[in-house]
């Protein structure tokens, strides 16, 4: 598969925050609710597990299987839309989280791609990302997250 | 992150070109950057050098290649920092009108 056939999301934030803490944060049901619009994601963090992101009402919204787990460092999940046909229709994306100590602070890095040019699972996630992360720097940076911005997807 | 690394990097025409590009199409080398540049080589990776430096791109090593990507959160941090959340959607609002309008809508495979 060349780069050309594929769609990418790649985000790189720094966070003033411990690897140990951001990991927590990423894999904590309490913690998650506070940045992710009050969705949740509910997973046993084992490789080769099921996960999947809950909205408040109890639908699913995306699903998939835990592909690489090694704390607090990477998270490789198998990533498939349910809630919206068109982005389920392009099938299993894949999602990877780093987080790696840069001097005083933690660099992480989101890398959400599909093998299909012009996705629209991609396209959506790229508004998404940015406000979950942005709100979740927040959060642990100065311990209350962004209110929620804009609206809730709808199914 | 540092303000002015990112309006360095911004403050040049070759610059936003590349990061245009790989908005177009994200993930790519430095050979397929140069494709159809007025740039040498030498001149494409100093700029991908100053980006990389302000956090705007970053890049990853596949086999043999380095691949290139967009990193989008310095650009919205300058955003949220001077636009408020109530006015972001009615700006999104009439930047797709002017868009519409002037017939600029891409394949809108970028957009939600």
């Amino acid at each position: 598969m060349t780069e050309a056939a594929k769609s990418s999301f790649v985000y790189v934030t720094y966070i003033r925050t411990t690897q140990e803490k951001l990991w927590a944060a990423l894999t904590t049901p309490e913690f998650i609710k506070k940045y992710w619009f009050g969705m949740n994601i509910e997973t046993d963090w084992k490789a080769g597990s099921p996960w999947k992101l809950v909205f408040p009402d109890g639908r699913v919204a995306d699903t998939g299987e835990i592909v690489e787990i090694e704390r607090p460092k990477r998270l490789v999940l198998r990533w498939r839309n349910l809630f919206r046909p068109e982005l389920h229709e392009e099938g299993d994306a894949r999602c990877a989280i780093e987080i790696e100590q840069a001097g005083e602070v933690v660099r992480l890095t989101i890398m959400h791609e599909i093998d299909k040019p012009g996705s629209k699972l991609i396209g959506a996630v790229s508004v998404g990302w940015p406000k979950i992360l942005s709100s979740l720097k927040t959060l642990l940076e100065t311990g209350s997250a962004l209110p929620a911005i804009g609206e809730l997807p709808k199914s | 992150m540092d303000d002015d690394a990112v309006f360095r990097a911004l403050a040049d025409a070759s610059r936003r070109q590349l990061l245009d590009r790989l908005h177009q199409r994200n993930g790519q080398t430095l050979g397929e950057l140069c494709q159809g540049l007025d740039m040498t080589r030498q001149a494409v990776a100093k700029h991908l050098g100053v980006l990389a430096e302000a956090n705007l791109v970053t890049w990853r090593r596949q086999g043999r290649e380095k691949l290139h990507f967009i990193n989008p959160v310095p650009i919205n941090e300058i955003a949220e920092r001077w636009i408020s959340k109530f006015e972001l959607p009615r700006l999104r609002a009439l930047s797709e009108l002017k868009k519409d309008l002037e017939g600029e809508h891409d394949d809108g495979s970028s957009q939600e």
